[in-house]
């Protein structure tokens, strides 16, 4: 058999054991408009996705993932509770890494059930687990949902807590708005000039664009408040930090965020959540004494998951998880037009999973 | 065989290429009338002048049709990705200087840095529905250098040309450029951010990694590195 038949054999073999698990087969078309994903995800996935113009349709791309597309098929005529599983090709451009593949094949298991969102975390993670089948793979787990709630109870201004939350997924840019609230930067000579300017605004200079002095003004009034609030203090710099460098097995992490939680109080639902999480995983069976959890995973690669986030990786291939996954019910609120729904799923690339069976071989 | 040298093929690029290489003995002219895109060689054997687009000269070269070529760093870093496993530079020139950099109108006084432009373009698409455009042709580096300074809520809008008149006729609201002097940009009332710097460019000689190296072009470029280097 060539590898391509190979490939879709064992995708087969995956999306009839997650048909087993009580999800529908869904199909998405290939072409998806650009402009719904390039507002999702920025700018950033033209360098991943390639995109194509259509004299009729404009701008579209070639799906870089399935989970948009079922998202906006359950939000559009879905009904509750829906599982779903879909197999196919996703496309994305490699600019700098010509060894990796640029169309992989996935398959996916996604659930949408308000009922008992933790129960539906443990369910998918334990439904992908089973499909990988019994070659050994590294479990990674993580919540993006303790972060946020963390970021949300600091002690400083809102527009400080929405800055720091826009840029969650953005490490390097994250960490330079912490360094900026408190103080490690200190304040730039241009920023003391815009708090010195007079309001309202008499320029010398002409005014061009769509950006009106009245925007620049607002903004300015909003420069000089945030100058007045006091800097984040040290300790809860560090109490965001050591959440991110949390890198442990779940119950040594539950202990830590117990201790944390004293002090930042807002993310005890949180912890509640994390902790039901790890009772229905092992209720699954799962080894949850050595599950690992990294409290910075899925910070990078995958901007739209907000809590659980999981991915199965092979010694020999770090780089590239086997399968990978998490809880996206923000997306469904922006894919929804005013719906929403708890939702999460995660998907296992067969051909990866492939490989790693050949090697252990 | 023969050593294929790609050249811009008109106005002062090719001048001042052919002007640099006649001051290290090489000799480059166009033959036959002075529209035809043909090319000759004088003070050193082997090397074949090819006259092309400085905009086509990143590509030939990473396909392997042409083994040197003369243009800017900035074509070849937006063009080919990762360009230095296509290229290699050999000598810069000189000329040809120019920086690419990010331009907001004069009356955004609440802006001079990226971390400003960031906060703009939040409270932009907040206001406006849509994310702020900036226009440019550098796609490739302006999308990497905003990336990796985690600005978002922006998009690129492509602009062939003329790009500093895009923000007065409202078609985007900064722009990605390249700039000798800054004095195009000032007279369209716009001024580049501190932090803006994107990539310093200048007209260089490249050396093609994927075009065939035999034993006799091996001996040519050796003789042309030690005429021109």
């Amino acid at each position: 058999m060539t590898r391509l038949l190979k490939t879709v054999a064992e995708a087969t073999r995956i999306a009839t054991a997650f048909e087993t698990a009580g999800a529908v087969r869904v199909e998405t078309d290939i072409l998806q408009p650009a402009e719904t994903l390039l507002d999702l995800y920025g700018e950033d996935i033209r360098a991943r996705a390639y995109t194509t113009q259509d004299p009729l349709k404009g701008e579209q791309m070639l799906r870089p993932d399935f989970t948009v597309p079922v998202v906006q098929m359950h939000m559009d005529v879905g009904a509750e509770p829906a599982r779903y599983t879909y197999s196919g090709k996703v496309f994305r451009r490699q600019e700098d890494d010509p060894n990796r593949s640029s169309e992989t094949m996935q398959v996916g298991y996604e659930v949408f059930d308000r009922d008992n969102p933790i129960a539906a975390d443990a369910e998918v993670f334990t439904v992908i687990r089973d499909a990988l089948g019994d070659i050994k793979l590294n479990a990674m787990t993580g919540d993006i949902g303790i972060l946020t709630a963390a970021v949300q109870g600091l002690d400083t201004s809102d527009a400080r807590k929405n800055a720091l939350m826009r840029h969650i997924w953005r490490p390097t840019r994250f960490r330079r708005l912490l360094d900026r609230f408190s103080g490690a930067i200190p304040m730039s000579a241009s920023r003391k000039a815009h708090l010195e300017l007079k309001l309202p605004l008499e320029l010398d200079v002409p005014q061009i664009g769509l950006r009106s002095q009245s925007e620049v003004e607002a903004r300015l009034l909003n420069l000089k408040a945030e100058a007045d609030v006091p800097p984040l203090s040290e300790n809860q710099v560090a109490l965001i930090e050591g959440l991110l460098k949390l890198r442990e097995t779940l119950p040594n992490v539950l202990s830590k965020l117990h201790d944390i939680a004293v002090d930042l109080p807002s993310i005890a639902n949180a912890v509640d959540v994390f902790a039901a999480r790890i009772d229905a995983l092992a209720d699954r069976g799962h080894d949850v004494e050595n599950l690992m959890f990294d409290g910075a995973y899925g910070l990078t690669q995958m901007e739209y998951y907000d809590g659980f986030v999981f991915g199965f990786t092979a010694e020999a291939l770090i780089e590239q998880p086997v399968a990978t996954g998490g809880r996206y019910d923000a997306l469904t609120r922006v894919l929804g037009r005013g719906a929403s729904i708890p939702a999460v799923g995660g998907v296992i690339r067969p051909e990866l999973l492939l490989s790693v069976k050949e090697g252990a071989q | 065989m023969s050593v294929k040298l790609g050249v811009p093929s008109k106005g002062r690029l090719m001048q001042k290429t052919f002007d640099w290489f006649a001051d290290r003995g090489v000799g480059l002219r166009k033959s036959g009338s002075d529209r035809e895109y043909a090319g000759a060689v004088d003070g050193i054997d082997g090397v074949e002048l090819v006259l092309l687009s400085a905009g086509e000269i990143p590509r030939e070269l990473a396909a392997g049709r042409i083994h040197l070529g003369v243009t800017g760093t900035d074509l070849v870093r937006e063009k080919l990705a990762p360009w230095d496993t296509y290229v290699s530079e050999i000598a810069q020139m000189g000329f040809g200087r120019a920086d690419l950099v990010l331009a907001v109108p004069n009356c955004w006084v609440d802006v001079d840095t990226l971390d400003d432009l960031d906060a703009v373009a939040a409270a932009f698409r907040a206001k406006h529905g849509f994310r702020l455009r900036i226009a440019t042709k550098y796609h490739r580096l302006v999308r990497e250098f905003l990336r990796d300074n985690g600005v978002a809520d922006y998009q690129l809008v492509d602009s062939q040309g003329a790009t500093e008149g895009v923000v007065k006729n409202e078609t985007a609201e900064a722009i990605a450029d390249i700039t000798t002097t800054g004095d195009t940009l000032r007279a369209n009332h716009l001024k580049v951010l501190s932090d803006g710097m994107m990539h310093r460019s200048q007209a260089t000689v490249l050396k093609s990694k994927t075009a065939e190296w035999g034993i006799d072009e091996k001996s040519v470029l050796a003789k042309f590195e030690e005429m021109i280097l």
